[in-house]
Order: structure tokens, then C-alpha cells, then sequence
């Protein structure tokens, strides 16, 4: 497994500019000893299913149960305010924090009005400006991830969609606060890693991390929708695999069955997850903890030589 | 008799014209009116269509040797090859597609990456190709853009972005998401160290490069009828059932909402190019 490969690479290796390596060793062996095997094909449908249950916690139901005092801020300042994303201020274990994080809806009137966790360019504005703040007063930022996508409309083009996903991207890179951004539902392409670029970058056990939707890479390479599961199956969006290609940093895990089953305790263990990165990077100096931060992004990717 | 033969042979003959524009148009064939040209000749007018101007697709080494000075460029990198991390398999094996490609076009990848000068103004070039795998973004796409960042700063010049692609590379799956922020934290790096980047798109630059580093140009340049969107017309199209615009997703509409600063035609963009690389050099 490629995270094995990485794990012996990285006892004999100075990182990029000096930075410690210590604590990240000792991360990556607690997680492979939690990886027993790889993932099997039926293994990542039913993450693909779980991680759009319509049953799953979304953001604000971990808001409530892992944030006190939450202090909701609406609108991007410009033109709108985008309800598929939410941001906001709350205390995290006695901190105060600026959360961001997507919304899709429960019932279909709410979906509607969220529409279903896709956010327009307005959305990533309202967030930039969250995290704007955060720099400004030195609150970590806490984002969740749960959204099919950025939304594919006429007005989102016209207002800059891929702009505004770049500049959100940029913003995330520039902070000087510690960042944590959990994958919780699906985690979906662009749209996902706009407000993803953190510190560190943890997955709930049943989410999804993926480039494209399983259903549009079928109507892409096999010409057919119907072939989902085999384009899942192919391209792995699940946390094992994403853990394993070094594109987050920890799985959370999820009470048996599901995070729908027991939101409480799904919870308990979310906000043990992200407590316990926020340990790991809030101690950094700001200057190095961002120079981690970018050096960790600089060497995603697979290649060769010829 | 045979004016009745004289009519078959006109609807034969009206038919096998008409297949052409339906199907495949060859591609020194104009789509704006028609006309078609000899390759050369395409060469010649830096493939703009003499008639009526339209903007034919233009390769990346043809496009390093329109931009630069003659005999300036020096690639880097070129001996970055895509792995297989997922091991991916559609309907034919990813290596296969990449073997495929390489053949096609002669490039190890969608983007060429180097040294040059554009009117004795110095440079880092990166330069996209659509002909690779629809100009799509994996890994080695995003390593040699961050590369080429890099070199811009250890040399002190402005990159020079010219991009063309469709997207991400699904065959790489997250590791092609990934290329988004390691692009843009590359920028970050180059603008930290007082570096500039000029981003021209060209047609098509959608998806996953316009989401990242094609948007983040300190000027941000277009060709004329350049698609320009994050998600492609079809999918629009499908997903919300609006009627799109005549001009969705163009440059000349991205210009009218203010996310351009100019479009720039193919014949001023090596003198644009100069007259910018003069304003942002050091005095």
C-alpha cells in the first residue's frame, strides 16, 4: 500500500525547508495500523451511499452538537448570501472559532432553499470573507465538506464559478490560523476543495473525496450514467484510499453503520478528530505552520520519469 | 431520361455535402464560414482564419513558437511521465491512453514548460496542449506547473501561463483534484516572492484549471470566443435545463462581467505579452 511506501520514505527524509517531521510519522503509523485491508468495489458503493444518506448529519447538525454559542454571519457582502454555505462563529472547546461548512437540505422545500449543498460563486465569496475574519482576529477555521458539487448554472458561470474556486483556494493557502477541514458527506470535486485546503484535511470513515461525480465519469468514459459503481470502483473516492494517496491526513471514524445512525455520537467522535488536529497545529508558529501547509500540497501527485 | 438521373446525381451530391458539417469538420476547415485552408498557410496567419477570424486550436509547440523569441525556448521537465496511481481501467486501461497520446502528439504530457524570451523580455513559459488527453490535469500537468513556478522565481522572470484544457484528469481521481491547490499554493509561493503571472485562456479552458491556476493571473488574458467556464455548456444544459445563452461561457460574455482584463486577439497577444512583461519587470 502506497501509504506503507510513504511511511519509509518519509523516516529517512528531510522535509520541504526544514520542516519537523516527528509528529506526522507518528500520525501515519496510528492510522495504518487502523487499515486492515484495502477497500473492496462493494466496500466504496456503499460509502458512495452512506456518504449521500439522506439521513446523514450535515453541517448544522454538528454545529449544534459541537459548538457553543454559534453566531450565524450571512452574506458575502457583495451580492447575495448563498444558503448552500454557512459560515459562522462558535466556541470549540473553549476557543472561539470561524466555521465553515455546506448545507444541503432535509426536506425538499429546504433543499431547495440550500440547493442541495451547491454553492454559487456568492457562497466561496461569503466564505473568503469568513476566513478574512478569522485571520484578522486569529480564530482558527473549522470547515466541513458535503456537496455534489460547485453549482453548474447560467448565473454562477456569469458571476466567475472557477474564479471564485481558485480565489478560495488562494485564500485558504495565505492564512496564518490553523485550519481543519473535514470531509463529512461527499466531497465533491471543486466545489469541495475550494474551502478543503487546510492544515490538516480529515474524512469522516463513509465520506467521499472525489474529482468528479461517480455518475459523471460513467456518462464521460463507459457513455452510460448506469455505470456508477464501476466508475467508483475505478477511481476510489473513498477515505481509505484517499488516506492511503496521502490526501488527507486522518480518517474519523463513524458509529457502526453510519453517521445517520447515532448523530450524537458521530459527533463526539467528529469533534475528537478535529480537537485533536487543531492540538497538532495550533502550537506552530503561524509563518511555519502556512510553510507546512503549501509544502504538504506541493507534493500531491503520483509521476514518473522517463 | 437524364434529367431524371441529372436530379439523383444533385441529391446524391447534396447529401454527401452535407454529411461533413454534421460529423467530423477537418480541421483546417473554418467552423466560422467555411473556409478551408492548407496547413501552411494556417501556420502562416498563426491559424486565424484570414476571412473571417476565427481562432483555429493551436498545438503547444506551434504556440512557444509564435510567442518566443526564434531559437529562445529551453524546455524543462520534459521527462515527466503520468504513473498509474489508481490503476485505472473505463473502457480501455489509463496507460494505454497515455501511451496513446504520447504517440499522437509527440508531447510527454498536456503542458510544456520552460526558459525564453518574448522580445528580448525573459520569461517562464507554460504552455497547455488540448491534443494530450483533452489538456487535462494529473499529476504531472500540476508538477510541472509548480515547476515552472519555481523557476520563475529562482530566475526572476514572469511565468507565462497559456492555457487549454477540459478539466481535471478523472483517470487520476483525487490525485487530479489535488493539482488544484498545489497549483494555486505555487502561485501563492511565486507571489510571495514578488513573482508575476500572466494567464492567457484559450479555447476551451474549463473545469479544474480555470478553478485554479488559469484564473489566478496577476492579468488574465483571453483569445476571442475562448470557452471559458468551470462547468462545460452541456452539463449546464442538462443539469438546470435553462436556455443558455448564444455566448455562455465565452470570453467576450467573462469579459462583459468583469472576469477578463482583455481580450487579445492572436496576432497582438507576443506584443501584449512584451509590452506586460516590460510593465512588470524590474527597472
Amino acid at each position: 500500500m502506497r501509504l506503507r511506501e510513504r511511511l519509509s520514505k518519509l523516516g529517512g527524509m528531510k522535509l520541504l525547508r526544514g520542516a519537523k517531521l516527528s509528529g506526522e510519522l507518528g500520525r501515519l503509523q496510528d492510522q495504518l495500523d487502523r487499515l486492515r485491508s484495502e477497500p473492496s468495489a462493494e466496500d466504496i458503493w456503499q460509502s458512495v451511499e452512506l456518504a449521500r444518506h439522506q439521513d446523514r448529519p450535515y453541517t448544522l447538525d454538528y454545529v449544534e452538537r459541537i459548538l457553543d454559542d454559534f453566531f450565524e454571519l450571512h452574506g458575502d457582502r457583495g451580492r447575495a448570501d448563498d444558503l448552500a454555505l454557512v459560515t459562522g462563529l462558535g466556541r470549540l472547546a473553549g476557543r472561539t472559532v470561524v466555521l465553515i461548512g455546506h448545507q444541503k437540505g432535509r426536506d425538499l422545500k429546504e433543499r431547495t432553499k440550500r440547493n442541495f449543498g451547491m454553492a454559487y460563486p456568492e457562497g466561496y465569496r461569503k466564505a473568503m470573507r469568513a476566513m478574512a475574519l478569522a485571520d484578522r482576529h486569529g480564530f482558527p477555521v473549522v470547515t466541513l465538506v458535503d456537496t455534489p458539487g460547485a453549482y453548474p448554472g447560467v448565473a454562477a458561470e456569469q458571476h466567475g464559478q472557477g474564479g471564485a474556486i481558485a480565489r478560495s483556494q488562494a485564500a485558504m493557502a495565505r492564512l496564518s490560523v490553523p485550519t481543519i477541514a473535514c470531509i463529512i458527506g461527499e466531497g465533491g470535486s471543486g466545489g469541495a476543495v475550494a474551502v478543503a485546503v487546510a492544515d490538516r484535511v480529515l474524512m469522516q470513515e463513509h465520506a467521499i473525496y472525489s474529482v468528479i461525480s461517480p455518475e459523471g465519469c460513467a456518462a464521460i468514459l463507459w457513455r452510460d450514467a448506469a455505470e456508477a459503481r464501476k466508475a467508483a470502483a475505478a477511481f476510489k473516492p473513498d477515505a481509505a484510499h484517499c488516506l492511503e494517496l496521502g490526501v488527507i491526513d486522518a480518517i474519523v471514524a463513524e458509529p457502526e453503520g453510519g453517521a445517520h445512525t447515532d448523530p450524537d455520537a458521530a459527533a463526539k467522535l467528529l469533534e475528537h478528530g478535529i480537537l485533536g488536529a487543531l492540538e497538532e497545529v495550533e502550537s506552530l508558529d503561524p509563518g511555519e505552520r502556512r510553510r507546512q501547509r503549501r509544502a504538504k500540497y506541493r507534493v500531491m501527485g503520483i509521476l514518473t520519469s522517463a | 431520361m437524364s434529367s431524371g438521373q441529372g436530379r439523383v446525381d444533385v441529391e446524391i451530391e447534396s447529401k454527401r455535402a452535407d454529411e461533413p458539417t454534421q460529423g467530423k469538420v477537418h480541421p483546417n476547415t473554418c467552423p466560422g464560414c467555411g473556409s478551408h485552408y492548407r496547413d501552411e498557410e494556417l501556420v502562416k496567419s498563426l491559424r486565424v482564419c484570414p476571412q473571417c477570424g476565427h481562432h483555429f486550436p493551436v498545438r503547444a509547440r506551434e504556440r512557444i513558437a509564435q510567442l518566443a523569441d526564434p531559437g529562445s525556448f529551453i524546455e524543462e521537465d520534459a521527462d515527466l511521465r503520468s504513473a498509474d496511481p489508481l490503476g485505472f481501467f473505463d473502457v480501455r486501461p489509463y496507460t494505454e491512453r497515455l501511451a496513446e497520446a504520447e504517440v499522437a502528439t509527440g508531447l510527454g504530457d498536456a503542458i510544456v514548460c520552460g526558459a525564453a524570451t518574448i522580445e528580448d523580455e525573459e520569461c517562464r513559459l507554460a504552455v497547455m496542449d488540448f491534443a494530450f488527453m483533452g489538456g487535462s490535469m494529473g499529476s504531472v500537468v500540476g508538477e510541472k506547473f509548480a515547476r515552472a513556478c519555481e523557476s520563475a522565481v529562482a530566475a526572476s522572470t514572469p511565468l507565462v501561463s497559456v492555457s487549454a484544457s477540459g478539466g481535471a484528469r478523472m483517470q487520476e481521481g483525487i490525485l487530479a483534484l489535488m493539482q488544484l491547490p498545489k497549483t494555486v499554493c505555487a502561485i501563492e509561493e511565486l507571489h510571495e516572492a514578488g513573482g508575476a503571472l500572466l494567464s492567457v485562456l484559450t479555447h476551451p479552458t474549463t473545469g479544474g484549471v480555470l478553478a485554479s491556476y488559469a484564473s489566478l493571473g496577476d492579468v488574465v488574458l483571453a483569445e476571442p470566443g475562448a470557452l471559458m467556464s468551470f462547468a462545460g455548456p452541456r452539463v449546464v444544459a442538462q443539469t438546470t435545463r435553462e436556455k443558455l445563452p448564444d455566448d455562455f461561457g465565452l470570453a467576450e460574455s467573462n469579459f462583459r462581467f468583469g472576469h477578463l482584463d482583455a481580450i487579445v486577439t492572436r496576432p497582438e497577444l507576443r506584443p501584449t505579452l512584451a509590452r506586460l512583461l516590460r510593465l512588470f519587470g524590474k527597472p
